[in-house]
């Protein structure tokens, strides 16, 4: 649904600000969204100012130490802190990323955080996903195949047949790209956005895979797939370097082929 | 129970994955995707003879012009023009509507209005591109 202003409940004041300690020398200032179900008031943005001669180098390592040793109320997701977990994307200085992978030295200015766009808020950087992650369901990512496999060994591909699934066997379904849709944006009800559309071609690539042709008779839907309209914001903002626009291409050229 | 459970404002109760399934799929889309490019596509050699056009004829009186409309050339490539050009327009517009407007009622009731006054306008100019090439 298309939606011009924030809801009343949604609008951003201004937060509390941490001071550094005294002599900082390299201080910088990390505006951060705040938001608590639990008290019944708006969103704000914390201005926490941290010394980066003792932080380490990424936007992770800063979070972390607000929630170590400034402010242990911070609630954000993280694991596995080297781009492969997918838990702490986050919108970073307007643009959604791993905060793992996002060095802190590329942000001029104030490092602005806010959880990923246009997802319903759980607590401050948390988003509630459980839309996509229903919708990637809905794709059935797993191998469909009737030829049984081999019994004495795995199903075999050939070295180009492997190559089809490079730059897909990738994503770590952080829903980076998703987020940053408009389209998803004001139809993510129905179109399933670049991530799930990914999978779904990452599937659909697949030379092990039997159900190619009801996996896109499942795509061709005006919504399912074809709000896609080449806004190309999901291949600039993946932090994996991926690029889910050309999987959708992909996926739009097949439902052409197939007909003659 | 939780009190989760017993919350009675809670509209929906549908799991997240019966939601993402939906309607299923429509089955359709690509040829709308496939026609919206191919008439892009060939307005964009029509729309250069349009402006050829609009130049040869600058400061042209009526009989003029009626005269440049009664080369059959020139008359069934400004009938090509109108139809592709709102043909495509009529799709592209579809599609806005489909992004920006939620409601289905409403989205019908633009989507028909809409459709109605671009039928018109091609009509109107087909009309007008006949009455001068047969004048």
């Amino acid at each position: 649904m298309a939606e011009f202003s924030l809801p009343a409940n949604s609008k951003i004041g201004e937060g509390k600000t941490y001071k550094a300690e005294a002599g900082a020398k390299r201080v910088k200032s990390f505006k951060v969204y705040r938001w608590n179900p639990d008290d019944g008031k708006n969103p704000v943005m914390d201005t926490y100012e941290i010394d980066l001669d003792k932080c380490g180098p990424m936007v992770l390592d800063a979070i972390i130490k607000i929630k170590n040793e400034i402010d242990s109320s911070l609630t954000f997701r993280r694991s596995c802190r080297e781009g492969i977990c997918g838990s702490c994307a986050m919108n970073i200085d307007g643009t959604n990323t791993l905060a793992c992978l996002k060095p802190i030295a590329e942000v001029k200015g104030d490092v602005k955080i806010n959880p990923l766009p246009h997802m319903p808020v759980v607590k401050d950087l948390v988003p509630d996903l459980s839309q996509p992650y229903a919708q990637l369901r809905s794709i059935e990512p797993w191998m469909q195949s009737e030829t049984v496999a081999p019994p004495d060994g795995e199903r075999l591909q050939s070295k180009e047949e492997r190559a089809e699934l490079d730059g897909l066997w990738e994503c770590i379904l952080c829903f980076c790209c998703s987020t940053s849709c408009p389209s998803y944006w004001w139809n993510g009800d129905r179109y399933l956005g670049p991530a799930v559309l990914l999978q779904a071609y990452r599937w659909i690539a697949d030379s092990r895979d039997e159900a190619t042709g009801k996996r896109l008779d499942a795509l061709e839907d005006p919504f399912k797939l074809y709000r896609c309209h080449t806004i190309m914001n999901c291949t600039q903002t993946c932090p994996k370097g991926l690029n889910p626009a050309k999987a959708i291409g992909k996926v739009k050229q097949l439902m052409l082929e197939r007909q003659g | 129970m939780s009190t989760q459970d017993k919350d009675l404002s809670i509209k929906i109760r549908r799991s997240a994955l019966g939601r993402a399934r939906g309607l299923g799929s429509a089955k359709s889309g690509s040829a709308h995707w496939w026609a919206e490019r191919m008439t892009a596509a060939a307005l964009l050699p029509l729309s250069l003879y349009f402006v050829v056009s609009v130049i040869i004829l600058l400061g042209a009186d009526q009989a003029h012009m009626a005269a440049y409309m009664a080369e059959p050339w020139n008359s069934a490539l400004f009938l090509a023009l109108i139809a592709i050009m709102f043909y495509h327009l009529s799709m592209g517009l579809q599609v806005v509507i489909e992004d920006y407007v939620p409601d289905e009622a409403k989205r019908l009731i633009t989507l028909l209005v809409i459709k109605g006054v671009i039928i018109f306008l091609a009509l109107a100019s087909a009309v007008s591109v006949l009455k001068l090439a047969f004048s």
